[in-house]
């Protein structure tokens, strides 16, 4: 007799699986054979990822190409600076309360860039942003337009100790990263991530097989800003630092994480990896040449937007039929 | 005769937006292109601008005769050589296109000029200004930016409905499969409709440069001016495209009535008013 059963993982994702243990062990380890240099850099690899991840969520399954991603990463950084400088709530609630922060706000913004419709909403989503930046610039106790810093006291909330607390942001930072991917990963599984995956194939079909688009891109669009402001917190908690130019920057925390996801392939899990690598190998080698690099991943972008819109990993999914993240169902008959 | 003033004044600060603006609607109004490097444009245009002034000696505003054609083939170029292949596949690739074009314009600006601010000097017409009844006083410079905003509305209402190139603009508006099947030859007239785009940009641009300093990283904000206009005064309507401009620039002065750090939120907050308000903009035109 012949029946059929639902598989989704592969060969590449069984060994994809296995490898990820000793390459974890190897990123968990390295506060104890890296220098605080190592850890900044792999920290920031972590939470780029992160925000590639939330973007490709974005723009690449809902369909919801968002540049103001930035306003949550302000919102998110602002947030925590508060919490903790000002009602002096402990570290560690503050980074939650400041991604339910932007979480939250991002609700009464859906409801205006939500009337727009494809690049519209993309600027739309900008002007958001604009505006958060503008307003926390008239936050004085903020320090208005200069910015404002951590203070000693909630650093040593911490550790007293300067290196054991960059151990401690480091192994927050990673751990953050890995929970959004897993978040993005797990979503995609779920019956969710179905009406994403359909979403992003065709819009009005999925529509029309019952597919509640609104509310699934509602859902991915706070869902995604929440995260992003957790991220945003983490990142100005490593820089001890934050003003409105810097939070709510346009280039630092949308236009590097497009390129990215771009490059790398829009639309799948692998994709935002790829593109994670090539930008810090381009960042890392064109260092001395001040912003070459930027122009160098802008015209890598065109070039895989106008020849492999699929970008690297969609070239390889194409050719290979590799997936390392399993959220594909494939029937398998088995007699 | 406070409230009057802020209105004048507001109303000509709108007619530079008008310019920026004009553009950008365009290049939507004919192929729905959203152009994200659309500010980083206008600023690129006020750098050559500073490059032909420089080196030739000419003021800003005759230095046209040469940043016009040179910004009517760049558009005409990077439409047929690099748009026109995004304009099939969704909406991703014309906007993260035009998105590395803006980077790519703002990192090559800032390798090449340098972070420093800089401005084109017109002379003794940037300070005069017209005494009107009631002590107001109008700038001279921001009233032929106004003028010079009327006048392009104007020629391009003409050069639309007017002309034979301008009757085809509006069937590839309407349908560009079924202009395409009556002979039209799309992929030119997208690579015209984007240089002729560029010659109000490269205007906009040096007309904005020397009134206001600018640095490579002028652009982004350029554009989100520009796009307000625009939507505001509703998608593909030229006209609208202008009372859009003027509507953000009296927003603009009210806001910066009350406090100068306002000025921008102010008109940021108009522009999100009327989105919430009236989403298809004030005077809508063109189907989306």
């Amino acid at each position: 007799m012949q029946t059929e059963r639902v598989e989704r993982a592969t060969k590449a994702s069984r060994i994809a699986a296995v490898a990820i243990v000793p390459f974890l062990a190897v990123l968990a380890s390295l506060p104890w054979w890296g220098d605080s240099g190592d850890m900044r850099l792999v920290g920031e690899m972590a939470y780029y990822l992160a925000l590639a991840q939330l973007w490709n969520l974005l723009a690449g399954y809902a369909g919801l190409a968002s540049v103001g991603q930035q306003a949550y990463v302000g919102l998110g950084g602002y947030a925590f600076f508060y919490m903790t400088g000002v009602l002096n709530i402990n570290v560690y609630p503050a980074f939650i309360l400041a991604g339910l922060f932007a979480g939250l706000m991002s609700i009464p913004v859906s409801f205006a860039v939500f009337r727009l419709r494809g690049a519209y909403f993309a600027i739309g989503t900008w002007v958001v942003s604009e505006v958060f930046a503008l307003s926390a610039s008239l936050i004085t106790v903020m320090g208005g337009g200069a910015g404002t810093s951590l203070t000693p006291a909630i650093l040593r909330e911490i550790s007293a100790n300067r290196s054991s607390r960059e151990t401690i942001i480091y192994f927050a930072t990673l751990a953050s990263s890995i929970i959004v991917c897993a978040v993005v990963y797990f979503l995609l599984r779920s019956r969710h991530g179905l009406a994403l995956t359909a979403i992003r194939d065709s819009e009005p079909a999925s529509a029309s097989l019952g597919v509640n688009t609104f509310r699934t891109k509602l859902l991915i669009y706070v869902a995604t800003a929440a995260c992003t402001g957790l991220i945003g917190g983490l990142i100005f908690l490593q820089k001890l630092r934050i003003s409105p130019e810097a939070g709510f920057s346009l280039n630092d925390w949308t236009v590097v994480v497009i390129f990215m996801v771009v490059i790398g392939g829009i639309g799948t899990i692998e994709g935002p990896f790829v593109g994670l690598i090539v930008y810090f190998v381009l960042r890392e080698f064109l260092a001395d040449y001040g912003s070459i690099y930027l122009i160098f991943m802008g015209a890598l972008a065109i070039g895989v937007m106008l020849l492999a819109p699929a970008g690297i990993w969609g070239f390889v999914l194409q050719r290979y039929g590799l997936q390392l993240f399993p959220i594909q169902r494939r029937l398998v008959v088995v007699s | 005769m406070e409230w009057l003033n802020i209105l004048i004044q507001g109303c000509l600060l709108g007619g530079i937006y008008a310019l920026f603006a004009i553009g950008l609607s365009l290049s939507f109004g004919i192929m729905r292109l959203v152009n994200i490097a659309h500010g980083d444009l206008i600023i690129l245009s006020a750098y050559a601008a500073l490059v032909v002034t420089q080196q030739t000696g000419l003021d800003p505003i005759s230095s046209l005769v040469i940043v016009v054609p040179v910004m009517f083939g760049l558009g005409y170029a990077v439409q047929r050589g690099l748009l026109n292949f995004t304009l099939t596949g969704g909406l991703l690739p014309p906007l993260l296109v035009t998105f590395g074009i803006s980077i790519i314009i703002q990192n090559g600006l800032l390798q090449v000029f340098g972070a420093y601010t800089r401005r084109l000097q017109e002379g003794a017409i940037e300070t005069a200004s017209l005494q009107l009844p009631g002590g107001i006083s109008v700038g001279v410079y921001p009233l032929i930016v106004f003028v010079v905003a009327l006048v392009s509305v104007g020629s391009l209402q003409l050069l639309f409905y007017r002309t034979g190139i301008g009757r085809a603009f509006r069937a590839v508006s309407d349908d560009a499969d079924t202009a395409e099947l009556m002979g039209i030859d799309n992929r030119k007239l997208y690579a015209l409709a984007l240089g002729i785009a560029m010659i109000f940009t490269a205007i906009a641009g040096v007309l904005f440069a020397i009134r206001t300093i600018f640095d490579p990283s002028s652009g982004p904000i350029r554009l989100i001016l520009a796009f307000e206009a625009v939507i505001i005064g509703g998608l593909g309507n030229i006209w609208g495209t202008l009372a859009g401009g003027v509507l953000l620039g009296v927003s603009q002065a009210i806001g910066a009535a009350l406090s100068p750090t306002w000025q921008i939120l102010a008109g940021h907050i108009a522009f999100l008013i009327v989105l919430i308000v009236r989403p298809s903009g004030l005077f809508p035109r063109t189907r989306d």
